[in-house]
């Protein structure tokens, strides 16, 4: 039943295109809900997560052994309910686009069709064209519907994008011509010999890790999330860049444990730096949505060092860090590019504090509030049940990294605070209350699903472990 | 073996020469006649492709002049469609003598086809002789216009010493082998060692038809015939003439110097013009793509990228074997396909708006909304971005290659020049899209005829994409 949560979507996705304009949203929304309840029911449903069921296999093209195969397991049912949210919510978040609005939703809707389609292929060609067919979308809802410096962040990120998939492309081609598949599973028990591993991993590994946001090839992510509009900005944080990291996961480290178990120690410092660096950065930040789109990063880099333990307890961290910064991100990028931007028509932090929009905006403030909380880690959130169990699991693998780590979070905690005070409880310095919108209920219902998912997974972690723990521990590069 | 046989399987030459008698003599009669030629023409096509179908799958006729296969009934299919299309961007092109062009273009068809069903050097000759002479003509048709005149002058030049050297080359080789049939040739060749006089020949022939595929160093010619004939014209040559070079080349390759001995090898190439040929597709893809790069004019880019596609489509050549050749046929024909398509709208623009620079396609989204669409269907496949042809189209030739030793290298310059294209096509699709018409331009009117063939051209590009076997299960290569 999951694989309709790809055909609906593409099919809303020309209804949308094709639909009179007046209907256009409440279309996209079905959609997007129908996928959302079948990626939920099927999470909720299944009982045996450890090992990928196949759902479709037809014969492709037959030329190359290509078959269209779709399978889930644990880990693909959790990133795609939190494919299933993100979307919701940023099609909530995205009620008010009045300019083109078929053609909006016609792209949102590819990137997320596109995402699930990531997330559920089993067959590597089939993998490679959805992780491809979310490119252009993301280039025109960037180029056409965003805001500061569109045109350069736009193309920035799909060049970027595109470059990453080049060096997948040649890994993954080498991977078929020694191999002689294109089906995961096949290739997985396929033992490449070590040399060969040596350089493919790394080539395929940094070639996702792009889209992850690994330091020091995240440049194109604060640019790209600041001059996308908010709802590009919810899925590429959302979901775009989970698909790097779910790449790295079930292709890279699968098909190559022994280039990864080389290269781990490299990738965990990477992480790192990632963390710390983009922390440091955010804390500077003039420009509120800079603020969220480094933090993006600095919460990837918990997810890359998750992944270079090695361990259990850590790549399943990883996994569960991906879902909550789904959210998490989901949220922030709510709050700053719908609530407050549309609204105020600035982010500059030196003249927020003026608005005292804790007061004007009061349903803002309160979920900013609790977003800011999960992202700094605070018990009770997603958030902070993700980086604990990574933290734990890198303990193991790299105690001095961790503490590097541990004062990246300190940092992380350092930069919400600065941003949450500067744009919500400042001293207002004109007299007369500024007349804001009220906030609509399309906002409240999209920021309210977010914060119950957050706060679901914080208080009941077990929720979301139990699906991917066991998938993570047939994994052949564990340590 | 007598001259009823030869007549029955030259029976759709016989009546697409039939079609262009008809056409000139249909232009000579009544005056309100003559609107019918196009469709006289296309129905002509249409019949010549139905005598294909009837013919009998295999045949050989005088060793060799005319055979038929599956492989050679579907390119000669695959050349009438592209005259069609031909045809159908005719009926609006402001021409002076209407009836003229559409027989010489059909004349240049019947070379097409005669080049695509012969495996015998005379016949071969005669089909490329026969496919210049007209097309030459069709590129300077409107003797009014300077930069047509230009073209024509230099496509004259440059295809008739071309044309020099494969008629040179081929009586070396006719010297050395004493046939002109490929395939005795081949038994010859592989007989005796390499020769200074035999390379010689070899080198001519790769020569001459390098330049029919407008590979560098021989694509000087292209950027300007596209830019400056007739769009139909350029639509045909740039599709039909490049399809069966394409064809031609592979065929002469494999079957008479297949067996050719490189006097060292390298890089583990089989065939001693392996070397040379993979000079040719690297140097293509470089200086194609960078040389695209800094061109104003859509038909220009065109051009350049064209000799860039070129490089690629040699890839598969290089492999040993059907697969490589395989992989060739079909990006050759989809690019044709899609090169049909975008000089379809560029022909609709130039002749609406005055001019074809980047510039003249602003806002073209808001002018008309179909063939924006096309046109970015068309750019987004020739950049190679799933789920359009061109995506599987390079994915395929990059696998091929790949399984061939030593061609790594190479797969790397052609994902190169593919990051490199990405961002002159997507400069062309975000001026459709994002900016806004310059000011006095109205919609555009499009009829019917062009609406439909672009609607087809369209459908195809996306429906091979989808399901490439459609093409990829008819090339079925007998040698």
């Amino acid at each position: 039943m999951i694989a309709y949560t790809l055909y609906l979507t593409f099919v809303g996705a020309v209804i949308v295109l094709l639909a009179p304009r007046a209907l256009a949203r409440w279309i996209a929304l079905a959609t997007v809900v129908a996928g959302c309840g079948i990626a939920a029911i099927t999470f909720l449903q299944t009982s045996d997560f450890a090992r990928a069921q196949t759902i479709v296999r037809v014969p492709w093209i037959p030329a190359l052994g290509i078959d269209y195969h779709l399978a889930v397991d644990g880990i693909s049912l959790t990133m795609a309910l939190i494919t299933g949210l993100t979307a919701v919510s940023s099609v909530l978040f995205s009620w008010n686009v009045e300019w083109r609005q078929n053609e909006f939703f016609f792209w949102l809707l590819l990137v997320i069709g596109g995402s699930y389609g990531v997330f559920l292929s089993a067959d590597l060609f089939l993998f490679y064209l959805f992780y491809e067919l979310v490119i252009v979308p993301k280039y025109f809802l960037i180029a056409t519907w965003g805001s500061t410096n569109k045109a350069y962040g736009a193309m920035k990120l799909t060049l970027y994008s595109f470059f990453g998939g080049a060096l997948i492309l040649v890994a993954l081609l080498a991977a078929y011509a020694t191999g002689g598949s294109f089906d995961l599973q096949q290739l997985s028990r396929f033992h490449f010999s070590s040399q060969f591993q040596f350089w493919a991993f790394p080539t395929m590994f940094f070639g996702f890790a792009v889209l992850a946001g690994i330091w020091p090839l995240h440049t194109w992510a604060p640019t790209g999330h600041v001059a996308a509009p908010t709802a590009g900005s919810m899925l590429l944080a959302g979901i775009v860049m989970k698909l790097g990291a779910y790449g790295a996961f079930r292709v890279a480290m699968n098909l190559f444990p022994q280039g990864f178990y080389a290269w781990r120690g490299a990738v965990a410092i990477l992480a790192v730096i990632g963390i710390v660096y983009a922390a440091a950065v955010a804390l500077r930040q003039r420009d509120l949505k800079f603020v969220i789109g480094y933090s993006s990063v600095s919460h990837m880099g918990f997810v890359l060092l998750g992944l270079a333990t090695a361990q259990v307890l850590g790549a399943g961290g990883a996994v569960l860090q991906m879902f909550s910064h789904g959210i998490i991100a989901g949220l922030l990028f709510a709050v700053v590019g719908r609530m407050i931007y549309e609204r105020t028509h600035t982010r500059d932090l030196t003249v927020l504090p003026g608005l005292a929009l804790g007061r004007a905006i009061p349903f803002a403030a309160f979920t900013f509030v609790l977003a800011s909380a999960a992202a700094m880690g605070i018990p009770g959130f997603s958030g902070f049940a993700a980086e604990i169990t990574i933290l734990l699991g890198a303990w193991r693998a790299y105690p001095a990294l961790v503490i590097i780590a541990g004062a990246g979070m300190v940092l992380t905690a350092a930069f919400m605070l600065r941003a949450l005070t500067k744009a919500f409880f400042g001293e207002s310095t004109t007299s007369e209350a500024a007349g804001y919108d009220p906030i609509s209920n399309a906002e409240k219902i999209g920021a309210s699903l977010l914060l119950c998912a957050t706060l679901a997974v914080g208080l009941f972690p077990n929720l979301l472990l139990d699906r991917i723990l066991p998938v993570v521990q047939r994994m052949p590069w564990l340590n | 073996m007598n001259y009823l046989t030869l007549l029955k399987f030259a029976l759709p030459e016989a009546v697409v020469t039939a079609t262009a008698l008809g056409v000139l003599g249909l232009h000579s009669s009544r005056p309100r006649w003559r609107d019918l030629c196009e469709l006289l023409a296309v129905v002509g096509l249409l019949l010549a492709a139905g005598v294909v179908l009837a013919l009998p799958a295999h045949a050989d006729v005088f060793r060799g002049t005319l055979v038929a296969s599956p492989l050679n009934s579907l390119f000669e299919i695959v050349c009438l469609a592209f005259a069609m299309c031909a045809v159908a961007y005719a009926r609006g092109e402001r021409l002076a003598h209407r009836a003229e062009y559409i027989a010489l273009l059909l004349f240049a068809t019947i070379g097409l086809m005669l080049i695509v069903s012969s495996e015998e050097f005379l016949m071969i000759f005669i089909g490329l002789e026969l496919t210049s002479l007209p097309l030459y003509v069709m590129t300077a048709f409107n003797k009014m216009d300077r930069r047509g005149a230009e073209a024509g002058l230099k496509y004259f030049l440059f295809g008739s010493t071309a044309s020099a050297f494969i008629l040179f080359g081929l009586s070396l080789i006719y010297g050395m082998c004493g046939t002109t049939v490929l395939s005795a040739i081949g038994e010859k060749v592989a007989a005796q060692t390499m020769t200074p006089l035999l390379a010689a020949g070899v080198v001519m022939v790769i020569a001459g038809l390098a330049f029919k595929i407008a590979a560098a160093p021989f694509h000087l010619w292209a950027a300007d015939i596209y830019e400056g004939s007739p769009a139909p014209t350029a639509a045909f040559i740039a599709s039909g003439s490049k399809v069966a070079a394409f064809l031609v080349l592979g065929r002469i390759l494999f079957i008479a110097f297949g067996s050719v001995q490189g006097s060292a090898t390298w890089h583990g190439f089989v065939a001693g013009w392996s070397p040379l040929l993979a000079l040719l597709a690297a140097l293509s893809i470089v200086v194609g793509n960078i040389t695209a790069l800094v061109q104003k004019n859509l038909a220009r880019l065109l051009g350049y990228s064209a000799v860039a596609h070129a490089g690629y489509t040699l890839l598969g050549l290089l492999v040993p074997g059907h697969e490589g050749f395989t992989a060739t046929l079909f990006y050759t024909t989809i690019y044709g396909f899609t090169l049909v398509g975008a000089f379809g709208v560029v022909a609709l623009v130039r002749r609406q708006t005055g001019g074809d620079t980047i510039r003249d396609f602003a806002g073209l989204r808001f002018r008309s909304p179909l063939l924006a669409g096309c046109l970015a269907v068309f750019l987004l496949s020739l950049a190679g971005l799933p789920p359009l042809a061109g995506f599987f189209g390079k994915f395929y030739l990059f696998a091929v290659a790949m399984r061939a030793n030593g061609m790594l290298w190479l797969v790397v310059i052609g994902l190169a020049g593919s990051l490199v294209s990405l961002y002159y096509y997507l400069i062309v699709v975000r001026t459709i899209f994002v900016d806004l018409p310059t000011e006095g331009v109205t919609t555009l009117q499009v009829a019917w005829t062009e609406k439909l063939v672009l609607f087809l051209l369209g459908a195809a590009v996306l429906l091979l994409g989808l399901a490439p076997n459609l093409l990829l299960g008819r090339i079925e290569i007998s040698f």
